[in-house]
């Protein structure tokens, strides 16, 4: 069995919120809350939930740009969390992030040379003229021409810097990339074209995606695993082609149905969910899902589900639903 | 109702004069759902503006031509008169509703405002008609949400208070630019699900802006697409989905992430990318990303001509009708 490159155990993160006299913590967010899972080498892990479901604080916390409260993150058997400053320094040449806004994750005050080669600066790789080559390559490998180096971000478009951010997050050959919603800032056309970039170098490279969106078609697109997150919590996770087909967990399947279709006459029938997603300081009682879910019981609101695990064939599917969907 | 004829609208920047909307043509009946789609920069919130007179001016200018709602021409309109019609006679939603929103004044405060500039309504009796209004468009417990601010309330909620506003005076004619693209999923279908429901109620019209085609398959009964300023396809919701007829139309279509049975490996893409409004290319401003160009493409402008099944496209080379 292949050995995964990541893995999470009962990850947290809490954020204090401070109020009243001498600021004292009144109550904690619970943004992250004791998430668990694997990802093997050259996979895409989908990460979906709605906006403040905690998934861009996971893949943050991931690489340790926001401190977890407790928790395990094994890469590739070590557990980062322990490591101290220049052990996690070395450690990130793996793991690189890509942002949601290409407008602001490009210094606008750097070429497009400059900012893809930080990375190879910082970890002081190749001599100067190593490093420029390096960079060349990487900005044809993203689809743009050698020309565009000394140019500057606000000259290119939307895809185009997220092209530029895509190389810079390839320039020490990482293992593993968290993509923060690379795509929900750019026009339909363009977003497949983004996507395929992605998928292509995936295949060419064999570097594993986090991979963060609120889009269920792109996440189907772009993933070989999904988990979907609410309130902080992983409630459903499994290979992406019986995650879509058959959900386990009503929230999943109601995002799934939410989904606007490009067919008018599709039929489908949408589930609305009542009412607006609880605050993450103070979530229900029991499953957190329980106040919108249509499948609700008595015990949902007292006793918080637990992870159940089923194998099918070799893949592993859980979720966190005590009444979950029949196939 | 709405007639739209040969408007066009121009802004002053630093480039010089940019055309964002050009020549656009196009009607709206009574109790209708029309999507107007196209992606950033295609002059689709532009054109839902200048139906309401709201083009920043400067640096914009509706240059030329006509905008008749029953018949009165709405250009010809001064601005106490343009005043009367917004509102009462067509209202507009906008995407972000925590800005559109005055956030130091209450909701009820903004929503009986209304009430009783254009329905000279007392403010005991505005009270009453912004409670039920609030109530109808699915707010809990309206009669003490209304003395809350904005930031009290979430997204979806915002944007029911600008429906429930929009609606107070129930106008003919509703403007909706991306109401719900700030708005998660869920809530999302929340909102077109009233939005549609309050559309049947009060048989107005509705003139959805959206860059989000599964939203126009879900809700409208026509559609517009707009390319560079430009009307490029205008058709009945279930031939532009079956059958367009526009490269573009067809490009979009394909292009868009949707949940598929069977995965596929690569996704259909445009090529290229949408030119700079200031730098439009010669003859139909589509031609560098056509996949069916043609020599004569970069040299004429393509007019919108009407087609079968009550459509109209504007290309030199449209796609064949395809019939099932």
């Amino acid at each position: 069995m292949t050995k995964p490159l990541l893995e999470v155990r009962n990850l947290v993160k809490h954020f204090p919120v401070r109020g009243g006299g001498f600021s004292v913590v009144r109550q904690q967010v619970k943004a992250v809350d004791d998430v668990s899972f694997t990802l093997l080498p050259g996979q895409t892990l989908g990460l979906v939930g709605e906006s403040g479901c905690g998934k861009s604080t996971l893949g943050r916390a991931l690489l340790r740009l926001q401190e977890p409260n407790s928790g395990q993150i094994f890469f590739e058997g070590r557990d980062i969390l322990q490591m101290n400053r220049a052990e996690l320094k070395a450690q990130r040449r793996d793991m690189q992030i890509i942002f949601q806004d290409p407008f602001a994750s490009l210094s606008p005050r750097r070429t497009v040379a400059q900012t893809v080669c930080e990375p190879l600066d910082v970890h002081g790789i190749g001599s100067p003229l190593e490093r420029r080559k390096r960079v060349e390559e990487l900005i044809e490998l993203v689809g743009l021409r050698a020309a565009v180096l000394n140019r500057y971000p606000h000259e290119f478009s939307g895809g185009q810097r997220q092209r530029i951010g895509i190389a810079r997050a390839l320039a020490l050959n990482p293992k593993l990339i968290v993509a923060d919603e690379p795509v929900s800032a750019l026009d339909v056309s363009v977003q497949s074209q983004v996507l395929n970039l992605i998928k292509d170098l995936q295949r060419q490279l064999g570097v594993s995606f986090i991979f963060i969106s609120h889009d269920l078609a792109v996440i189907q697109h772009i993933s070989d695993v999904v988990a979907v997150m609410y309130l902080g919590r992983i409630v459903e996770q499994a290979a992406v082609s019986s995650l879509y087909t058959s959900p386990k967990h009503p929230y999943t399947q109601a995002l799934l149905s939410a989904v606007p279709s490009p067919h008018p006459a599709s039929g489908a029938k949408r589930i609305i969910l009542p009412g607006d997603v609880p605050s993450p300081i103070s979530p229900p009682s029991g499953c957190a899902f329980h106040p919108r879910c249509p499948a609700a019981q008595a015990k949902c609101q007292i006793t918080e589900p637990q992870q159940t695990t089923l194998h099918n064939g070799g893949h592993q599917r859980h979720f966190a639903c005590h009444y979950p969907l029949g196939d | 109702m709405l007639e739209v004829r040969d408007l066009a609208v121009e802004f002053d920047t630093e480039h010089g004069r940019v055309r964002a909307v050009n020549n656009v043509s196009f009607s709206v009946n009574a109790g209708e759902v029309v999507g107007l789609v196209g992606e950033s920069g295609c002059g689709k919130t532009v054109t839902g503006l200048s139906l309401l007179g709201l083009v920043p001016s400067p640096p914009g200018k509706v240059v030329h031509g006509e905008i008749l709602l029953d018949g009165d021409d709405l250009l010809k309109l001064d601005e106490a008169g343009m005043r009367r019609i917004r509102g009462s006679e067509v209202s507009m939603i906008f995407q972000e509703p925590m800005t559109a929103l005055n956030p130091v004044l209450t909701v009820g405060y903004q929503m009986t405002e209304v009430l009783r500039l254009h329905k000279s309504l007392s403010q005991q009796q505005a009270r009453h008609a912004a409670i039920d209004m609030l109530g109808i468009v699915g707010i809990p417990a309206p009669s003490k949400r209304i003395d809350e601010y904005p930031h009290e309330m979430s997204g979806g909620m915002r944007q029911r208070v600008m429906i429930a506003m929009a609606l107070s005076c129930g106008p003919k004619l509703l403007i909706a630019d991306e109401p719900t693209t700030a708005l998660d999923v869920t809530t999302q279908a929340q909102v077109l699900d009233e939005i549609v429901r309050l559309q049947h109620q009060f048989e107005m019209a509705v003139i959805l802006i959206t860059h989000d085609l599964g939203v126009v398959a879900q809700t409208c009964q026509r559609a517009l697409v707009m390319y560079c300023g430009q009307l490029v396809e205008a058709a009945p919701i279930n031939s532009l989905f079956a059958s367009p007829l526009h490269p573009y139309t067809q490009g979009l279509i394909g292009s868009i992430p949707r949940i598929r049975e069977h995965k596929i490996e690569r996704l259909p893409v445009i090529e290229g990318m949408v030119p700079d409004i200031a730098a439009l290319p010669d003859g139909c401003h589509f031609a560098d990303r056509c996949n069916r160009v043609q020599a004569d493409c970069h040299e004429r402008s393509p007019v919108l001509t009407p087609s079968a099944d009550a459509g109209a496209v504007a290309c030199w080379h449209p796609l064949e009708p395809q019939h099932d």
